[in-house]
């Protein structure tokens, strides 16, 4: 077998490249196979409890038309909440992290320790204080409610990435729409959105896979099959005896699809945000 | 500032006035800015803190929610959470859950990261789908496992009986023995994207001629990870931990979809335990009070870390 040699190969290595790449194939095939499983289980006709096989060979769309009939709201709610929580994040953090990026303020420093601090707050202790409010307030079973419980993870994360990148925008920038008569809301809308368009994407991107794969507030914030985001619709089919796992794994497959698809389109974005969570 | 002098060509002094108004202006706009993420902070973060703390102090019923009465119990929440006979396994299995995870993750991570740093094709694109099992939802991940966990038709039950490994299909989400085991391997594996992509990120920082200058001097590629890869990966590294157990010791979406906690309280976390004491037994102050000793651990840990890279800064 003929080796490809690529350009730039060091003189004397005898270790070939694509033998490299050989072997991290292998280890994303050990490493994904659950996905795989996944995969291939949602693909198999129902009903088979009994030793799946290794490959769908007998292709079949039944596991998917049980998740999409038993679970299609659910999927609708989630998708509603994750797109209610981008816009309320990128609304609530934006704002903030312009002026603690831009302007020397007296609290910033206590600002910024208080959002990195909040990330250690376990959810559970967050569910159940929101519990009791939730009842009080008649928060429980809505989809407002969940967007506002789902932010807790996108708007700290949001703040600190766009603060973050605004620290770059130069302050004559700034200062030269204000010259120019545009008010504080004008700069801050025309200005500097656009300019921070990359670390908004990001943002909005983690904002949204939070809320998505939410499933403490989901669990604890509602009570009733009305609004029900379908981590939980998931967890409900494993919480008793599973007789039909093709369905399952189908719901599994169609919760995981956003993320998948992030990926695929906005893979840069997902790296730029995989960084930022140790840097922040 | 009052004696400050203008310098040519700045504001007139009959201005100044009017600039004076208009950094009032500036202010007014700048806390408008900051107050809505400030309060939505102070709901979301500042008052459950505060509503645990009082909650751990009252007693709580199912009949509170009709009545919304919850008498002053002192520390009676605490007393009976710690002197539980559930507390010291859940603390255990927190303790071994955390670091099991966390030590898996990590060196694997940093083996992977160490590997990805060759340069071969398409080892980016390799390297981006490593990341699928972070990106989904915690809660698919649990269903998934559940499926290949089963102990009669799990594939990996299935795999382990055709290479002859363990053909007794051991039950690894209902065997009490092995319950934690699994959860953390489990955990492990969805960690292993995270750590693999932050030591990956700080081993390219790491600039290209240490290396060289390392092997004109004769070392050993170990002397090299030694004296070169890890003193200029630590900062990293302490990152990558302290976030890593902030993270994990409160994980419960993985625990709740493999075990809920189970078999007889064998992978019960302090924040299952929690959960199970608030939302299934409705006894809030107790459960409150198991969520404050979880807190008060993770700021222990934030403690150690910044005085560790205080004395690390120090050096």
């Amino acid at each position: 077998m003929a080796i490809p040699v690529t350009p730039g190969r060091r003189p004397g290595r005898a270790w070939p490249r694509w033998a490299d790449t050989a072997v991290g194939v292998g280890i994303l095939a050990v490493l994904l196979f659950p996905i795989y499983w996944m995969i291939n289980v949602s693909l198999q006709p129902g009903g088979s409890a009994v030793g799946t096989p290794w490959l769908p060979v007998h292709l079949s769309f039944h596991g998917y038309s049980t998740a999409l009939s038993q679970q299609g709201r659910n999927l609708l709610t989630s998708l509603v909440v994750a797109l209610g929580s981008v816009a309320f994040c990128l609304v609530i953090a934006t704002p903030a992290a312009y002026v603690l990026a831009q302007f020397r303020l007296r609290f910033a420093g206590a600002i910024l320790f208080g959002v990195l601090i909040s990330q250690m707050i376990p959810g559970i202790v967050i569910a159940n204080a929101l519990y009791t409010a939730y009842t009080d307030a008649g928060l429980l079973n809505s989809v407002p409610g969940l967007i506002l419980a789902d932010s807790t993870a996108g708007i700290p994360f949001a703040i600190l990435i766009v603060r973050a990148f605004m620290t770059s925008i130069p302050q004559s920038v700034i200062e030269a729409g204000r010259v120019d008569g545009a008010g504080h809301l004008r700069t801050f809308v025309s200005i500097v959105l656009p300019m921070s368009r990359n670390a908004l994407i990001t943002a909005a991107l983690f904002s949204f896979l939070f809320a998505w794969a939410d499933f403490l507030f989901a669990l604890t914030l509602t009570t009733t099959a009305d609004v029900r985001p379908v981590t939980l619709g998931l967890y409900t089919y494993i919480g008793t005896y599973v007789s039909d796992w093709s369905s399952v794994m189908a719901t599994a497959v169609l919760a995981s699809i956003p993320a998948i698809v992030l990926l695929v389109v906005a893979q840069r974005y997902v790296a730029a945000g995989t960084t930022a969570g140790a840097v922040k | 500032m009052a004696e400050y002098e203008p310098p040519p060509g700045s504001v007139p002094p009959d201005r100044v006035g009017r600039w004076q108004s208009r950094r009032g202006q500036d202010r007014l706009a700048q806390l408008l800015f900051l107050a809505p993420a400030v309060i939505y902070m102070l709901a979301f973060f500042g008052y459950p803190v505060v509503k645990n703390f009082l909650m751990a102090l009252q007693t709580y019923s199912t009949s509170t929610f009709y009545t919304g009465e919850a008498p002053w119990a002192g520390l009676a929440n605490y007393r009976a959470v710690i002197t539980s006979s559930v507390f010291s396994k859940a603390l255990l299995n927190t303790v071994l859950f955390t670091a099991g995870s966390i030590l898996g993750q990590f060196v694997i991570g940093l083996g992977l990261a160490v590997f990805f740093r060759r340069r071969f094709p398409l080892n980016g694109l390799l390297r981006s789908l490593l990341l699928i099992p972070w990106l989904i939802p915690l809660i698919v991940s649990g269903a998934v496992w559940r499926w290949i966990l089963d102990k009669d038709n799990g594939a990996l039950n299935r795999f382990l009986a055709a290479i002859h490994l363990a053909p007794g299909h051991p039950g690894w989400l209902t065997s009490t023995s092995l319950a934690l085991l699994a959860v953390i391997m489990v955990n492990i594996w969805i960690g292993i994207p995270f750590n693999l992509t932050i030591l990956y990120g700080g081993l390219q920082d790491i600039p290209e001629d240490l290396y060289e200058a390392a092997t004109l001097d004769g070392a050993s590629g170990r002397q090299r990870f030694r004296y070169v890869t890890w003193p200029l990966l630590r900062p990293v590294v302490s990152v990558v931990l302290v976030l890593g157990v902030v993270y994990t010791i409160k994980v419960l979406d993985v625990i709740l979809g493999l075990t809920n906690g189970g078999p007889a309280n064998a992978s019960q976390t302090i924040a299952t335990q929690s959960y199970h004491l608030s939302f299934v037994q409705f006894d809030f102050g107790q459960g409150a009070a198991l969520g404050n000793i979880l807190i008060a651990i993770s700021l222990v840990f934030a403690v150690i870390y910044l005085r560790a890279n205080r004395r690390a800064v120090d050096e």
